[in-house]
């Protein structure tokens, strides 16, 4: 192979341009033309839905170029120095090292500001397209199968990314983000038995200590990002080893993916994107000031200011803690139980292992076992639109009762009243929206049966000779009504007869009856629309004006 | 690859064909009934047709990557003009630093010129014509699985692992593998010290001053007016101490004066001084200062999670998810007229945890 390179160059060599002779000299090395063989024109769909796990790549990777330059300024310290610097308020004050460096940056550093708000801005937007792109994912069905290990990649992503950013708004010190780790203090000591224990190795003595800014400096910049681009590279590689999910539609099967190549489409399009993510975010950044950490000053344990929340993303698990009745049970009398906060908090990561595990739970509820790479539409998979949505409305209550204060503000309500509110809601909205969301998936469906069968509204009326007034329906295009009738419409399962032909007695275990049941509730009468056949479509088209 | 050469003869291969002859899917009700019209023919763009358009996007894209150059200029004549400490007024923003502002508008109009150009001549300059390109299964095909496991188990019976003989040697290796890491385990150990007894003790002892927080002087009861509460520290700790945040994380308190007949709770009033308590003010939920006093109610309202304590109650829970009363600190008063602590807090102040009892 590389003789017949060599000799392909030495023949060639003075005309061959410099851009080939650099390729060549790379491919010697490298095998860069192979890996251009295979990566080149490599198909990419495009849809508006796919951008989302763009966003959040490209706001991932200003992330880091600007944490990379505020830890040239930051002063991960705990120790106490008087400030100093220009901002006038602040002078003489008390404050840790990691505060003042903070405020350095703030006011002193030329761009510094800008920067430290491109980096909170970033993280925010990280986190929201993270969530969004997942959700994008679970409604179309794109984790089924063989993508199953990407979503679960994707979701520990999401959990880093949490984790990433609350040790990253940890770190300034100042009394918001002193509270938040006074809240995770007292997190950790509600845990049995070996509370007590966690809390002065993770501190290094009694809170506040002075090993935790120093700490979650560490692992907020090398520990979790280091993961956090070791997992989104192995996500990238399955992506493009799957394959991208497309949707449904003329010419596109489970066996071809349509779209644009590489290069040069894709590769203008997503370079392009990504400086228009970085773009925006900058100038989000240049105009609207995030977490001002100067106005309420350095963290001291015995103050606090009103309005304290963590960031959005984990404003679910504070509202969790906040729904929670201050139940506290003392076991043999010596051992306390702070259920207040052990339930809320095992509730939080319960809740996110639920949807982790949905794939799974989803493959062995209806016992397929093929290669999925078109996208489903959320309406024509009722029952999984349901309890997203349903999971959704949870998720969403606790993010409410997470700002119950900033509620009660600004709609003059009672904090109280709003509290009990999102207790009940917690249990009782899912249900409802659970109900309602398959309502409108089945709506939807009879919707595009109709459209499939008696065309699109053209909004012409027609008045016939007897008077009646009609409205003219043109048919679907060909390509239109396929992609409406795409989809496929599997039975439920069904347990095999009670008595098998010998005449004896089969044995069904529960598990498989289990299975039965929600495989009805996947795919029962009541979960889906029989979709046009083509008998009916012939029998309509042939009849008489008939609409 | 057989089963897919097999799938693409067929005419019924509609989108959900399988890729792989193993796999299994569950019956369906009707397939698909209209027959796939394939890929529509590419229409040609505006662009693709007319030169003079093709004209105006090349003008379009090239602007853009202008402007962004010139912001980038902009960006380092303002880095190099702008005070850092200049306060502008601009509407609708309010006063904003000039600098962030002039930086963040010329980098992010910078940035995403470069963006939107791009994107632009993608979109209108380059092929917009859609391509299939063929998926191959993701698992192996037969031959290739059955070549592995030969393969595999050939290693296996070479390493003489999965045999019989030899076990001790593979099960002392598991334990050594396994064993490994708890050296790893044992070096977090002084990570920090042992708990002890250090959370069931706070600076307050028996004739300790109770000092204002605000001014550092010592409190005196007719300092303390009914309605009002003081926050206050003991007078033994320092702002300049190496473990002052760690003193005052447990010993902070608040004073609150009750008319007499106001406090419900016997007990708390006896360990009040002429209707004053003195209560932890670390909310016993998980920490914050639970300081948002409402004068006529005697509540207590922590601000992180709206734990409501009733100080006329023995600061007995209302609401909110806090599991306990604060703790209160016996105060009297010395032979000078100053408040003081008569004892350190009965229970551990703040959050609860496991050895609290």
């Amino acid at each position: 192979m590389s003789t017949a390179t060599d000799e392909r160059t030495t023949a060639r060599r003075g005309k061959a341009p410099a851009g080939e002779r650099l390729a060549d000299w790379a491919d010697g090395r490298l095998g860069v033309y192979g890996a251009a063989k295979y990566g080149m024109r490599k198909v990419f769909p495009d849809h508006w839905s796919f951008l989302l796990g763009e966003i959040a790549l490209f706001s991932f990777i200003i992330v880091l170029l600007t944490g990379v330059y505020l830890t040239l300024f930051f002063v991960p310290s705990m120790a106490q120095v008087e400030y100093h610097g220009s901002y006038v308020p602040m002078q003489g004050q008390l404050m840790s090292e990691a505060y003042a460096s903070t405020l350095d940056i703030s006011f002193d550093v030329r761009g510094g500001l800008l920067v430290r708000q491109i980096h909170h801005w970033g993280a925010l937007i990280f986190v929201v397209a993270i969530f969004i792109h997942m959700m994008r994912v679970f409604f179309t069905g794109a984790f089924r199968k063989p993508r199953e290990i990407n979503w679960l990649f994707g979701f520990t992503l999401f959990i880093l990314a949490l984790f990433t950013g609350l040790t990253g708004y940890s770190l300034p010190d100042d009394l918001l983000s002193g509270t938040g780790i006074r809240f995770m203090e007292g997190a950790i000591l509600a845990t049995p038995v070996v509370g007590t224990w966690i809390q002065m190795l993770l501190f290094g003595g009694e809170f506040p200590g002075h090993d935790i800014i120093p700490r979650f400096f560490v692992i907020h910049v090398l520990l979790l990002p280091g993961l956090l681009l070791a997992l989104v590279v192995a996500h990238l590689i399955l992506i493009v080893f799957h394959k991208h999910t497309h949707y449904a539609g003329p010419g596109k099967t489970n066996t071809n993916v349509v779209g644009m190549p590489f290069f040069p489409v894709y590769m203008a399009k997503a370079g392009g994107f990504t400086f228009i993510v970085f773009g925006v975010i900058t100038l989000i950044a240049g105009t609207v000031t995030i977490n001002p950490v100067w106005t309420i000053g350095p963290y001291r344990p015995e103050t606090v200011s009103t309005n304290a929340q963590p960031d959005w993303y984990l404003g679910f698990s504070e509202g969790l803690v906040r729904m929670m009745p201050g139940w506290e049970i003392v076991l043999f009398g010596d051992y306390t139980l702070n259920l207040g906060l052990l339930i809320p908090l095992g509730v939080f990561p319960a809740m996110l292992v639920v949807l982790m595990l949905y794939p799974f739970f989803e493959s062995w509820v209806t016992k397929d076992t093929r290669e999925h790479h078109i996208a489903q539409r959320p309406r024509n998979v009722p029952t999984r639109t349901a309890f997203g949505m349903a999971w959704l409305s949870a998720y969403f209550v606790a993010l409410v009762a997470g700002g119950n204060d900033v509620w009660a503000i600004n709609f003059n309500l009672s904090i109280n009243a709003i509290t009990w509110f999102c207790r009940i809601g917690f249990f009782v909205l899912p249900v409802l929206v659970f109900f309602l969301t398959r309502r409108i998936c089945l709506g939807l469906q009879r919707r595009d049966r109709d459209k499939v069968l008696h065309g699109r509204e053209t909004g012409i009326i027609k008045r016939l000779p007897h008077g009646e007034f009609i409205e003219v329906h043109e048919p679907l295009p060909p390509a239109e009504r396929y992609k409406l009738t795409a989809h496929e419409q599997p039975r439920p399962l069904s347990l095999p007869p009670a008595v098998d032909e010998n005449g004896v007695e089969r044995k069904v275990g529960p598990l498989e009856k289990l299975r039965a049941r929600l495989s009805r509730g996947y795919y029962g009468e009541q979960a889906q629309i029989p979709k046009a056949t083509a008998e009916e479509y012939r029998e309509i088209t042939s009849g008489h004006g008939h609409h | 690859m057989s089963s897919q050469t097999e799938h693409h003869n067929d005419v019924s291969g509609g989108p959900d064909t399988p890729l792989m002859k193993t796999e299994q899917a569950p019956a369906t009700v009707a397939e698909h009934p209209f027959a796939d019209p394939g890929l529509p023919e590419h229409q040609p763009r505006r662009q693709d047709i007319d030169e003079r358009a093709a004209k105006r996007s090349e003008r379009m894209v090239t602007l853009l990557f202008l402007t962004s150059i010139l912001a980038t200029v902009g960006f380092i004549v303002a880095f190099a003009l702008i005070p850092v400490d200049e306060i502008v007024h601009i509407w609708p923003f309010g006063h904003v630093s000039a600098l962030n502002f002039a930086l963040g508008l010329t980098l992010g109009t910078a940035l995403f010129c470069v963006g939107a150009g791009a994107v632009h001549w993608a979109r209108t300059l380059m092929s917009d014509a859609e391509v299939p390109e063929e998926r191959h299964a993701v698992g192996a095909p037969e031959p290739v699985k059955e070549d592995v496991l030969t393969e595999f188990r050939a290693g296996v019976r070479e390493s003489g692992i999965g045999l019989g003989r030899r076990k001790l040697m593979r099960n002392t290796m598991i334990g050594a593998v396994g064993l490994v890491p708890l050296s790893g385990v044992v070096l977090l150990r002084d990570l920090g010290p042992a708990p002890g007894d250090k959370l069931f003790h706070t600076a307050w002892a028996e004739g300790v001053r109770i000092v204002n927080q605000n001014t550092g002087e010592p409190l005196r009861p007719e300092d303390i007016t009914v309605g009002s509460l003081v926050q206050a520290a003991p007078a033994t700790i320092d702002h300049h101490d190496e473990d002052f945040h760690a003193q005052i994380a447990k010993a902070a308190v608040m004073l609150v004066r009750i008319e007499p007949e106001d406090i419900k709770d016997p007990r708390s009033a006896e360990w009040g001084h002429e209707g004053i308590l003195c209560y932890s003010k670390i909310c016993t939920h998980i920490g914050c200062p639970a300081t948002l006093y409402e004068q006529q109610t005697h509540h207590a309202l922590c601000p992180c999670h709206q734990s409501t304590f009733d100080l006329a109650d023995g600061a007995r829970v209302l609401f909110g998810p806090a599991g306990h009363p604060l703790p209160q600190l016996r105060i009297g008063k010395d032979e000078e007229g100053y408040l003081v602590a008569l004892a350190d807090f009965e229970q551990p102040p703040g959050p609860s945890f496991w050895e609290r009892g």
